[in-house]
């Protein structure tokens, strides 16, 4: 497992993919250091991102805003992005503001790979 | 739960946060961070950003998403910001072409860019604090009529956190002013202080000085004693300032060159209350400096003046003056005499206290003393303001050592006159 570049974020890389864990609460603090491992992986060559969710019982709306930069990063990277393990409350959330429309949800971690591994075999066009 | 349910409920929550987070006393920049995270996040905005007017321009306090490049492309006239005193939100809309602000219609393709969707400004009290940028909404839709009134709240909100945080950080500039200020005028109260303390002393050729040593000899005691810097400050302008009422006793009296007979000893005994005189009506910025001046020659056994006043009836402050000014007077020439060995003083010192001194006052200065002779204190003021010949001989030290515990110990003979 890589190195987490902050205090409180787990990541770990599946060939081009990185699996980013959110903590339990989604606020600015700990959703701003997602955000910096998220474009670190972006960086170092990532072509897919997968945030997992299974710890976080809530998502406000700093946490939105945050993860919308993430989608945003990773668009502007032609990078595919993937939410798994999200609790119901937090998809019926994402699902209203939008989210889900620029996101795959997926149920747990292996699924949401198993996913994004159909878009690694796509060249990328930066 | 129904969507509009869910909805209101993320809206609410959000707007107890900002409200929360613009209450808070947090940094400014992090409380503008934090509303505008909490401001795109309610809507799920895909961008935005939050700036201040500052004149004609605008500078970036947030930002998400979008470049601060843009902010230094844009500069706003007086008229634009009158526009946005009148206009709808629709008017800001950077989609509505041509709408009537013709600050958005001047940016719009730059605004488009960016992708900026919509442009607030942030009124408080008539005065634009600043605007918000804000991106489309993640979902793709247009904003609806409910979007623009959570919009609008969030913003005035959050203008009122940037007008509120500028209030405090004027409040807060004055106040450093008035610290400044406060500060000048102690700095001359003192100088001008001390400059009395020369008249004062110019008046009598054989004391030169002793003002201003009085002065430095209550400070030290007074230090000794545990005092705050204000009132150690204090006690040493009522040391500078303890015999102004000099100088309303007949200049020939204060320089009889021999012992001044009763007539004469009376006039000078007058100078305590005369200076209490003087000093009374002005507005020193410390307590008590008239009462210092005016009881300094009172004894703790009540055989001083002007009002023979008893131990406790005696101010602290006038007992360390009355300390400071007799060792000075000891430990210097005068006319008719050489000033005393400092054996002879230490005698002095223990047979009057409890009597003319108090004990702890001088047992205070003993201690101040003693630490500069064994080194135990960096500076040596005392022993400066004594001369390099005056403590000379081991038995220095020792002698202060036996005056403290005399001065310290249980039932000394010094408190007798209890």
């Amino acid at each position: 497992m890589d190195k987490p570049s902050g205090l409180l974020v787990r990541s770990h890389c599946v060939g081009t993919t990185a699996v980013v864990y959110a903590s339990d609460y989604l606020n600015q603090l700990t959703g701003e250091k997602i955000e910096r491992e998220c474009r670190r992986q972006l960086n170092c060559g990532c072509r897919a991102l997968v945030i997992d969710f299974s710890d976080t019982k809530l998502v406000n709306s700093i946490g939105v805003s945050i993860l919308l930069g993430i989608i945003d990063v990773a668009e502007k990277n032609g990078a595919k992005i993937a939410f798994s393990d999200v609790n119901s409350q937090t998809v019926q959330l994402f699902e209203m503001l939008g989210l889900t429309q620029h996101v795959v949800l997926a149920k747990d971690e292996r699924e949401a790979l198993l996913t994004l591994s159909e878009f690694e075999t796509t060249p990328i066009v930066h | 739960m129904e969507l509009s349910t869910q909805k209101l409920i993320h809206t609410f929550g959000a707007l107890a946060d900002l409200g929360q987070e613009i209450a808070g006393r947090g940094d400014f920049t992090e409380m503008v961070r934090t509303s505008m995270h909490l401001l795109l996040g309610t809507l799920a905005l895909r961008r935005g950003a939050v700036a201040e007017c500052v004149e004609s321009e605008l500078r970036p306090v947030a930002s998400w998403g979008v470049t601060d490049q843009i902010f230094r492309e844009l500069s706003i006239s007086c008229e634009e910001k009158q526009e946005f005193h009148t206009g709808e939100v629709s008017d800001f809309l950077i989609s509505s072409s041509p709408g009537s602000s013709n600050f958005v219609n001047r940016y719009r393709e730059r605004f488009a860019q960016e992708e900026i969707a919509l442009l607030l400004p942030m009124i408080v009290r008539d005065e634009i604090t600043g605007v918000v940028l804000l991106g489309r909404k993640a979902s793709g839709e247009e904003f609806s009529p409910d979007d623009f009134e959570t919009v609008h709240a969030m913003v005035r909100h959050i203008g009122v956190g940037i007008h509120t945080h500028r209030l405090l950080e004027q409040v807060a500039q004055r106040a450093e002013e008035n610290r400044r200020l406060y500060e000048e005028l102690r700095t001359i109260y003192r100088a001008t202080v001390r400059s009395f303390a020369a008249a004062i002393d110019a008046k009598d050729k054989y004391t030169q000085g002793h003002s201003e040593r009085v002065g430095r000899y209550s400070e030290i005691i007074a230090r000794e004693l545990g005092w705050n810097e204000d009132e150690v400050e204090g006690i040493q302008i009522a040391g500078y300032l303890h015999d102004v009422g000099k100088l309303v006793v007949d200049r020939d009296i204060i320089n009889a060159p021999y012992n001044i007979n009763a007539k004469e000893s009376s006039e000078l005994n007058r100078h305590p209350a005369a200076g209490y005189e003087i000093l009374a009506p002005i507005n020193h910025p410390y307590a008590d400096i008239p009462l210092m001046a005016k009881y300094h020659h009172e004894r703790l056994d009540g055989r001083g003046y002007p009002e023979g006043l008893r131990d406790e009836q005696i101010p602290l402050g006038a007992k360390i003056v009355s300390l400071a000014d007799s060792f000075d007077a000891m430990t210097t020439d005068r006319p008719y005499r050489r000033r005393r060995s400092f054996e002879d003083v230490v005698r002095d010192l223990r047979e009057n206290s409890g009597t003319q001194f108090d004990g702890k006052v001088v047992a205070a200065f003993a201690r101040a003393l003693l630490k500069e002779v064994n080194g135990q204190s960096k500076e040596r003021r005392i022993t400066k303001m004594l001369g390099k010949d005056y403590l000379q001989g081991e038995n220095i030290s020792m002698l202060l050592t036996d005056l403290i515990t005399d001065l310290t110990s249980v039932g000394s003979g010094a408190q007798s006159y209890k």
